[in-house]
């Protein structure tokens, strides 16, 4: 188990330990975090998973192969620290990482 | 007070209850699925469900502690018999009679099934559910021929999978080409050659006159010949399940006919997901769309609805398909164009993107390994956007310079 902390859009903050080899995104959505809608299931299909990575951990994450940056590129609220959390792998190097989920997913 | 009634857990229910929560609906909720699982994802199944690269708790929508936290009285392996409107009940199979203070009918599709002869043999298989991938993954190991009746997305996702997995496959469709309901002839031709690439063998416009086999099928019998067939899926689309809903007298057209709300003809029963038809806010068309953006919407919409609280803003519909190493990625519904504007080579490589306009107006887009297309599109079709047509078939303007 690895901890992840995330923002949901109100502002509360949420500190969830998350089942390493799984997705960032499938271990949001078990916990019910608010505002990750995941609707495709992790198939790198909607981009309704998009997370703002902390300054910090950005060049700490594995980059983007080149489906989740063609995904990204017109994604609605997208920022140069956007990530989809369908394709980030739970790892205990990511202990402590912070996301913040944008407002809306659309 | 008595419960709100789900009848179905599929992806429509989950999101339903999901929704429910987050909208602040505090009454008793029970939640009736006849499968022994709780709510899970159909799209993997033909994809990496069967590839056996998805173990099944990673199929479910939410795990068992959602509902507990959530207050929901979950019933799985659960039939309904028949709705009594008058006494506002549900009666189980075993007579049983649970009261609803509104029923929501989730009841999905199912496979259409085909009656011909031999049809009945073991090893003829359809795929819906978690049990028929199950079975037919069983006969994966010792089977050396598939034969895949229909050629929509559901067979040949599983063909794909069934050839990496190293079974000769043939695909018999029916109609003179690929996905015909789905997508334009542009981008089923360039399936076909992917298919046929990849080493499946495809007929088009293909008659299938029965199975053949003893105990078990051994060959597909087709006009243009006899298919050996160790195994056979069909996959020749779905019937919404209204039986429920017409034997209770309520509106049914191909689909349980519910308002812009989700709600049927009666006020206190809501319907949601494949089995529904509703009048489309695009087109305004009454529609049946099966997918799980509409499952998922509809789920919204209804809670909602329930709480009393302003309708979720609309997203235009979006499809998907994975097969091979391609992501087929569609928006929009493309009935009714005037104009296909493609966009990149079909005939070479396995990136392209076709673009529906009707009157000037994109109405819809399909993009093959075309991400960025698609997702701008989304918003381009919910603006009513008017694209220039040479810009969208001229590769030197970015993508992003496509809006007007």
């Amino acid at each position: 188990m690895t901890k992840i902390v995330f923002e949901e859009p109100d502002g509360t903050e949420r500190a969830l330990d998350l089942t390493d080899g799984q997705s960032i995104m499938e271990g949001a959505v078990r916990n019910g975090v608010v505002g990750i809608d995941a609707d495709c299931g992790g198939a790198c299909s909607c981009a309704t998973c998009m997370v703002y990575v902390a300054e910090d951990w950005r060049v700490r994450l594995p980059a983007k192969d080149s489906s989740e940056t063609a995904m990204l590129e017109f994604c609605p609220h997208v920022q140069e620290n956007s990530r989809l959390s369908c394709q980030i792998t739970v790892k205990p190097e990511l202990e402590g990482l912070r996301l913040k989920v944008p407002p809306s997913q659309q | 007070m008595p419960p709100l009634i789900i009848v179905g857990a599929g992806q429509a229910a989950a999101q339903l209850v999901a929704s429910l929560a987050q909208d602040g609906y505090s009454g008793p909720v029970t939640l009736l699925g006849d499968e022994p699982h709780l709510p899970y994802q159909r799209p993997p199944l033909s994809k990496k469900y069967l590839a056996g690269e998805l173990a099944l708790d990673r199929l479910y929508v939410k795990p068992a502690a959602f509902y507990e936290k959530a207050g929901v009285d979950l019933r799985l392996g659960t039939r309904v018999e028949r709705i009594d409107r008058p006494g506002k009940a549900v009666i189980l199979a075993d007579g049983t009679a649970l009261p609803y203070s509104t029923l929501v009918l989730a009841t999905g599709s199912r496979p259409r099934r085909l009656a011909l002869p031999g049809s009945e043999l073991d090893g003829v298989f359809y795929l819906r559910t978690v049990a028929d991938v199950d079975a037919i993954r069983g006969r994966f190991a010792d089977a050396r021929s598939l034969v895949v009746v229909g050629g929509g997305y559901i067979g040949l996702e599983l063909a794909a999978v069934a050839t990496k997995h190293g079974l000769q496959v043939t695909v018999l469709e029916q109609v003179p080409r690929l996905m015909a309901r789905g997508v334009g002839p542009v981008v089923s031709a360039f399936y076909e050659s992917l298919h046929r690439s990849e080493g499946v063998r495809l007929v088009t416009g293909a008659k299938v006159l029965g199975f053949e086999g003893k105990d078990r099928v051994t060959a597909v019998v087709a006009e243009d010949g006899v298919h050996p067939a160790d195994l056979a899926v069909v996959g020749v689309g779905a019937l919404p399940n209204v039986e429920l809903a017409a034997a209770a007298g309520l509106k049914v057209e191909n689909g349980i006919v519910v308002d812009a709300e989700c709600r049927t003809d009666d006020p206190a029963i809501y319907a949601i997901g494949d089995c529904t038809k509703q009048v489309h806010a695009l087109t305004g068309q009454p529609l049946r769309l099966e997918s799980v953006h509409n499952a998922l919407e509809q789920g919204r919409v209804a809670a909602a609805a329930i709480c009393g609280r302003p309708p979720p803003t609309l997203q235009v519909p979006w499809f998907w398909s994975d097969q091979y190493d391609v992501k087929l990625q569609m928006v929009g519904l493309s009935q009714g164009h005037d104009q296909a504007v493609v966009r990149g080579d079909p005939g070479s490589g396995r990136s392209f993107a076709v673009f529906y306009l009707r009157e000037g107006q994109l109405i819809a887009v399909d993009a093959v390994n075309r991400a960025p297309e698609f997702m701008l599109s989304k918003q381009l079709i919910a603006d009513r956007a008017r694209p220039d047509p040479a810009k969208l078939a001229d590769e030197r303007v970015a993508v992003k310079d496509l809006r007007s």
